[in-house]
Formats: C-alpha cells, sequence, structure tokens
C-alpha cells in the first residue's frame, strides 16, 4: 500500500494461484499468478468507481472488482488514453496498415 | 567521495565535461557506414576497464530532407563539453547544411573536419582518411588534464525506460531523492516525457517558481496529451503492461516520482541549455499538427535530448530491464525490480529493487545513486559504458522557441 487513501495494492513478491495474502488484516486467496508490480485490490471497487495509487486518480473501474482480484487492463480504464497491450496494439495496426 | 573532488576537462567556452569524447557524426544514412567503419577501428572487443577506444562515439542523423530540430540538435550534440573534437562524414549531395555545422564547431573552439565521401574517392579512402584524422586527435585529447569542477557546472538528466510497476516505487522515488541532494548542491537537474507526465501537470504547477512558468507547464501537459490523442497511442509500451501498469496516468505518476521534490525552476526545450541550477522540465513533444509520428520513438531518442540540453550523465529506471547506454554521456542504470536485478546484474548500476524486499530504504537508496553519479563524473564507467553500449537515434521534429514565461531565471 503506497498511500492511505489507495483503494489498491501493489505485489512485492510473485504469488501463485490459490496462494493467500492479508490485507487489511484480512486473508484472502488470489486466484490466479501475480506478477511483482501488479496490483489486487485493497477493498471490493464499483464499476464506475475510481482507483487510487499513490494518493492519486489511476483510472476507472470497467467492471466490479472483488478484494484481493487482480486490477488491471481488463477492469480498469484510463481516464485519459487507451492503454497499447498486444490485442490493442494488434486494432491499432489493423485500423492503420 | 565529496563534491568538491569533481573534476572536468574545461573547453574554450568555459564548460567542462566529464568525458573527452572524439565524436564521427553521419550527416545522411548514405554516410552511416563509412562513420561507423571510422569509429569501428577503434573498437576492442568489450573490456571491464575503460579503454581509449570508448572514447570515439559514433552519432548522426539519417535524413536527407532538411530540418531545423535535427539542425539544432546535433550542434548542441557536436560542443557539448563531453566532447573534445568532431568528424563530420558527408555523402555530398544530403541536404544537412554541413558547413555551417563544421563552421559552429569550430567557433566553440573545438577541432573539427568534414569529410566529404563523393569527393574524398569513395568508402575505403574515406574510412582511412577518418581513421587517421581520429587517430591523431585522440592522441591529444588523451594528453588533456582535467581540472577542478563544482557541483553548479554538472548537469544531470533522468528517464526510465522498460518500466514495470516496481518502477515508481522504488528505482524512480530513490533517483528523485538524488534529485533533490544534487540540487540542493547547485546541480542542474532535468526531467522530461511531458506525454508520461498526463495527470502530473496541476502539482507540477504548484511546484513552479512563478505562476507563469506554472500556467506553461500545464500547457505543455495538456499538448502531450493532445498529441497521443491524436496518434491514437499514448506513451506505453506492451512491457509496461505485462510489467502490471495499466492506465497512462498510473504510469505517470510513477515516472513523475523521478522529479524528486525540488521547486521546479524552468521548462526546456531539446537544445535549450539550463541557465542556473535547479530542476528542469524538457518538454519533448512537437508543436504544431502531428507531422512526424511519435514524439520519441525509444528512450535513446529522449536521451539524445538530454544531452542536447547539456546533460554531463543520465540517471536511467528501469523494471522490465534496460541495458542501453548512450553515445557523449554516460547512462547509471537504476533498476527497480529486484526479480529483474537477479537476472541482469551485470547491466545493472543500482539495485533498487532490494528496497521492496526490505534491504534498503528509499534514502539508503538515493544516496547510493547520488555518490554514484560523482564517481562517474569523476570517470569511473557504467555499466552500459564498460559494456561498450553507445545508442544514438534522431529523427525529425518540429519546435517553436520556448517563450519567456519557461526560463524565468534566464530574464
Amino acid at each position: 500500500m503506497l498511500a492511505p487513501e489507495d483503494n489498491c495494492v501493489v505485489v512485492a513478491q510473485a504469488l501463485h494461484a490459490g496462494d493467500r495474502v492479508t490485507i487489511d488484516g484480512k486473508s484472502v486467496a488470489v486466484a490466479k499468478a501475480i506478477g511483482v508490480g501488479h496490483k489486487l485490490a485493497r477493498r471490493a471497487i464499483a464499476r464506475g468507481e475510481k482507483v487510487l495509487k499513490y494518493g492519486a486518480v489511476i483510472g476507472t473501474a470497467s467492471a466490479p472488482i472483488a478484494r484481493g482480484e487482480h486490477v488491471h487492463t481488463h477492469n480498469l480504464e484510463s481516464d485519459y488514453l487507451p492503454t497499447h497491450t498486444l490485442e490493442a496494439g494488434r486494432a491499432f495496426m489493423g485500423k492503420h496498415a | 567521495m565529496s563534491a568538491s573532488e569533481l573534476r572536468g576537462y574545461l573547453r574554450p567556452d568555459g564548460r567542462k565535461g566529464i568525458r573527452n569524447v572524439v565524436a564521427v557524426a553521419y550527416l545522411v544514412e548514405c554516410a552511416h557506414h563509412v562513420a561507423r567503419e571510422i569509429v569501428g577501428r577503434f573498437r576492442d572487443p568489450v573490456r571491464e576497464a575503460p579503454h581509449r577506444g570508448l572514447a570515439v562515439h559514433l552519432i548522426g542523423f539519417p535524413g536527407c530532407y532538411p530540418n531545423a530540430y535535427a539542425d539544432r540538435m546535433l550542434r548542441r550534440l557536436c560542443t557539448h563539453p563531453n566532447v573534445g573534437a568532431v568528424l563530420l562524414v558527408s555523402l555530398g549531395c544530403e541536404s544537412f547544411n554541413r558547413r555551417a555545422l563544421e563552421e559552429h564547431i569550430r567557433a566553440s573552439g573545438r577541432p573539427a573536419a568534414t569529410l566529404v565521401i563523393q569527393e574524398s574517392g569513395g568508402t575505403r579512402r574515406t574510412i582511412a582518411r577518418g581513421v587517421e584524422w581520429v587517430e591523431e586527435w585522440l592522441s591529444e585529447l588523451d594528453a588533456q588534464v582535467a581540472v577542478p569542477m563544482a557541483l553548479s557546472e554538472l548537469i544531470v538528466g533522468t528517464v526510465c525506460g522498460g518500466s514495470d510497476g516496481t518502477s515508481g516505487i522504488t528505482a524512480n522515488p530513490a533517483m528523485g531523492r538524488a534529485f533533490d541532494l544534487l540540487v540542493e548542491r547547485g546541480a542542474a537537474c532535468i526531467f522530461e516525457e511531458t506525454g508520461e507526465l498526463v495527470g502530473c501537470e496541476h502539482h507540477m504547477a504548484s511546484r513552479a517558481v512563478t505562476p507563469e512558468l506554472g500556467r506553461e507547464i500545464v500547457a505543455c501537459v495538456a499538448k502531450a496529451a493532445r498529441y497521443y490523442a491524436t496518434l491514437g497511442h499514448g506513451s506505453f509500451a506492451v512491457g509496461n503492461a505485462d510489467g502490471g501498469l495499466t492506465t497512462q496516468e498510473e504510469k505517470s505518476l510513477g515516472a513523475y516520482a523521478k522529479s524528486g521534490a525540488s521547486r521546479i525552476v524552468g521548462l526546456l526545450k531539446p537544445g535549450d541549455l539550463p541557465p542556473t541550477g535547479g530542476l528542469y522540465l524538457l518538454d519533448v513533444v512537437p508543436d504544431g499538427e502531428v507531422r512526424f509520428g511519435f514524439p520519441n520513438i525509444n528512450d535513446n531518442a529522449e536521451i539524445a535530448e538530454l544531452i542536447a540540453c547539456g546533460s554531463h550523465l543520465v540517471f536511467f529506471s528501469t523494471g522490465r530491464g534496460s541495458v542501453v547506454g548512450s553515445a557523449i554521456a554516460p547512462v547509471i542504470k537504476v533498476c527497480a525490480n529486484p526479480e529483474t536485478y537477479r537476472k541482469l546484474e551485470d547491466d545493472m548500476d543500482v539495485d533498487a529493487g532490494r528496497i521492496l524486499e526490505g534491504r534498503a530504504t528509499l534514502d539508503e537508496v538515493g544516496r547510493e545513486v547520488y555518490g554514484l553519479a560523482l564517481r562517474v563524473a569523476r570517470g569511473a564507467p557504467t555499466r552500459s559504458e564498460s559494456l561498450g553500449h553507445q545508442e544514438f537515434i534522431l529523427t525529425y521534429k518540429t519546435f517553436e522557441p520556448a517563450g519567456p514565461a519557461c526560463l524565468p531565471a534566464a530574464a
């Protein structure tokens, strides 16, 4: 956890599916492998709610997120610009090829 | 080592360099091979200790069409304080104004010469003449003695590349601490990549020394956001997402941490030199409509711009593991991710990832980066330097000159 207002936390040690982590004193199991640097939800986040990291808004939840769930491109969208992923990259190339 | 033990090579314009390099610059892609072969004659197999061959650097501009930005960039890079002599290699028919560039370099008091392939008898003879010229000046530069240099004469740039979710919580804030230490002692420090500061503009404006400067900073980030929106692609690579970063603003907040906590005293464009010590923001996004594509097609394009603003050395934080160095200025690699450090230790100067594992604090790593900067300035090679990394890239861009509110100290 980087700031007290944050509703997500950053993974500091690689996690495997089924590993249990303790967030704010409560234990929760992670559903799949999560790499170092990725985010988990600190508490439940509703669709359309702002996601906070470093005490600042990093985007909007595009789907409901449960406590302990992986927070990434499948459920978090930028308020400014589209994020580049391989799929988005292929779509981008398809538009401009 | 204390800051009072810094030494540099004195140039006729009064600036001091921390390296003494012969630059070989090709003025169009057609002259690239010849220039590369000249430089290549001085390369030994990669060794640990610094070697005289590592003091001959290849830079250049591939384009045949004229461009004021490329012109300005090469003028600044060829007269950078780390550069002692310059050989220009021209094909003969390209648009680059080679006479004006050579005159500009000579006017700075540096030895300069131009070889025109079409007038020198072609590839083989031009390479031979070039090697002879470089050999002669390398010997002269080898004999030059460094003089005492103050921290207020040092300029340090910072960049991040290959970022992941750890970059913004280990390496970047640690580098920010190092920046604070340098600025407190009078150095000029420059951070950039306005396309990656989307969301941070109002916080930056609150750190500006004048309200007018604050407004210019907000405007230049808005320019970056519009530019990237027009491109349809943010300053974001596939590796960033694989490494846990999800949105542009999240990446921006992490990147922003490397600016530290100092007040921002000015806004620069590529080629502008900081008039005083302090923290500066470099605006890398072109002015006007989107004309030439992505502002900086890779990390080395940004590094070249930091160097054109006078940076003697560059801090570079990486999470995924960038291995690049740069021509002209040494790059200090600060590794943000402990797993990456274990995989690529030989390429990394600082292990900032150990903060995540509780083996050091941000302040300790910040002091380590600061201390290393002084040792590198004194002559210690960085990992990328020792490994022979001298990447360089220069492409087409357009800029309007920075307005008067951007450099309050220059008034």
